[in-house]
């Protein structure tokens, strides 16, 4: 936008006042540099409230899909294999990361990642709990998701349709019946695209975690 | 700065095209709630009333969220308005409006973590509600800062207002619950569509079918007791 103005603008706040360019540049930017001062300061005052909270929901939902577990320890993925430090210049909230479960004897007793994968609006994410000897899922929960308000968002709200995958192994398939075999889950009725998203999200996750976490303790790891 | 106060040394306020007439503050705070309301006579902020209507909840937040960012900055851009030059006004009242909406933003992420995440999407478009500005440009921008912030709150509370018509209507039917409590027992099978965007246009025509029927009353009233 150029500073010089038409006779078409409206007449200036006080009449015959002329206004120089160099009065508008310094007008925007102090103000400019005001609202940066501001921001700054709110941004820092805020941030650790921010990060304790999302940090708080990250473990809540972990210790749901892990059934609550005596302790809790966590793995960074740096580079596609696990470690136990984080990546430089990354920040805890940033990283990408698998919590593990251990019992009060240290031994380990489940994994939790979190996996997306898209449904019938946008990206259903979840956090998925999980047996990583065997594949079986000890629990999930959704995190995020947009899906039909009624519909496919029962995949959160239901609460008879988590406990359905309950020690179900990965790879889970989706049926419309009732069954009890140990790899397949009955949909949600009217919201099969739904179910079968948090379907591909767990069968994800357990696809990509669970060679990682293998390569991990084959390497030595703890 | 000093020399504009020279220019026109006989008035006290100096002469502002356009600016609303004098009146007292109850009636600059009534208007924006009845007689002149964001949403229902004015039809501005169409956009977030329809996209965040369909939860009591979320009518509260964003009425206080807009509420918050329209009294500050009507505040301030009235405090500032002899300072900032016409032909920069926008560019401006923007850059005030859009840094109160952040920290309104950053605020509630920090402390109402639960409404942000409902509301989300819907904060940084409070830069672009259009009562905001448009009541910059008519209002605060032109007159003292007490009658600005009278006027930022009656808008504010009337957008509010309109809002939280529009959710408790939406949420009761759509949902059969109302902030969240069931009102029906089990047996009431919830009108989904309400609470999808086709109830959003539904409501707003109700609404407004309201309004017009209430109008028309008043001015037909006022006929009779003329004649």
């Amino acid at each position: 936008m150029s500073g010089h103005e038409h006779g078409s603008a409206p007449a200036p706040m006080v009449e015959g006042a002329e206004v120089s360019s160099v009065r508008l540049l310094a007008t925007l930017a102090i103000f400019g540099a005001l609202a940066g001062a501001i921001l700054a300061y709110t941004y820092g005052k805020t941030l650790p409230a921010i990060e304790k909270f999302a940090g708080e929901k990250v473990e809540a939902a972990v210790r749901e899909v892990l059934r609550d577990p005596a302790r809790l320890d966590t793995l960074y993925l740096v580079k596609d294999k696990l470690s136990r430090t984080r990546p430089a210049g990354v920040a805890v909230g940033d990283a990408t990361k698998m919590f593990i479960g251990l019992d009060a004897n240290g031994a380990r007793t489940g994994v939790a990642v979190e996996e997306a994968a898209p449904g019938f609006a946008a990206d259903v994410k979840l956090m998925v709990g999980f047996d990583p000897a065997t594949g079986a899922l000890i629990g999930f929960k959704v995190l995020a998701q947009t899906e039909t308000p009624g519909l496919g968002d029962k995949i959160e709200k239901d609460t008879t349709f988590a406990p359905r995958f309950n020690g179900k192994v990965a790879p889970i398939k989706g049926t419309k019946n009732a069954t009890t075999d140990a790899s397949t889950v009955q949909t949600i009725t009217g919201a099969t695209i739904s179910s079968k998203a948090v379907i591909k999200v767990i069968n994800k996750a357990v696809a990509t975690w669970q060679p990682r976490l293998a390569a991990f303790v084959k390497e030595g790891g703890q | 700065m000093t020399t504009e106060l020279a220019v026109a040394p006989e008035a006290a306020e100096p002469l502002v095209p356009g600016a609303p007439p004098p009146a007292p503050l109850t009636l600059d705070f009534w208007r924006g709630i009845a007689d002149d309301n964001p949403v229902m006579i004015q039809m501005l902020g169409l956009c977030p009333t329809m996209a965040i209507s369909n939860q009591v909840s979320n009518g509260l937040g964003m009425g206080a969220a807009t509420i918050f960012v329209l009294v500050c900055s009507s505040f301030i851009i009235s405090v500032l308005r002899k300072i900032i030059p016409n032909e920069v006004r926008l560019a401006t009242y923007i850059l005030i409006i859009a840094t109160f909406v952040t920290v309104a933003d950053l605020v509630m992420q920090a402390y109402f973590p639960v409404l942000s995440k409902t509301l989300g999407p819907f904060v940084p478009l409070i830069v672009v509600n259009c009562i905001i500005l448009g009541r910059a440009e008519a209002f605060a921008g032109k007159v003292g800062p007490l009658r600005a912030v009278a006027d930022g709150l009656g808008q504010g509370l009337g957008f509010m207002l309109a809002l939280l018509i529009m959710c408790a209507f939406r949420e009761v039917v759509g949902s059969g619950m109302f902030l969240g409590h069931p009102l029906f027992g089990p047996n009431y099978e919830p009108q989904i569509f309400m609470i999808m965007p086709p109830g959003g246009f539904l409501t707003m025509g109700l609404m407004f079918l309201a309004m017009g029927w209430w109008g028309e009353r008043k001015k037909a009233r006022l006929a009779e007791a003329i004649a």
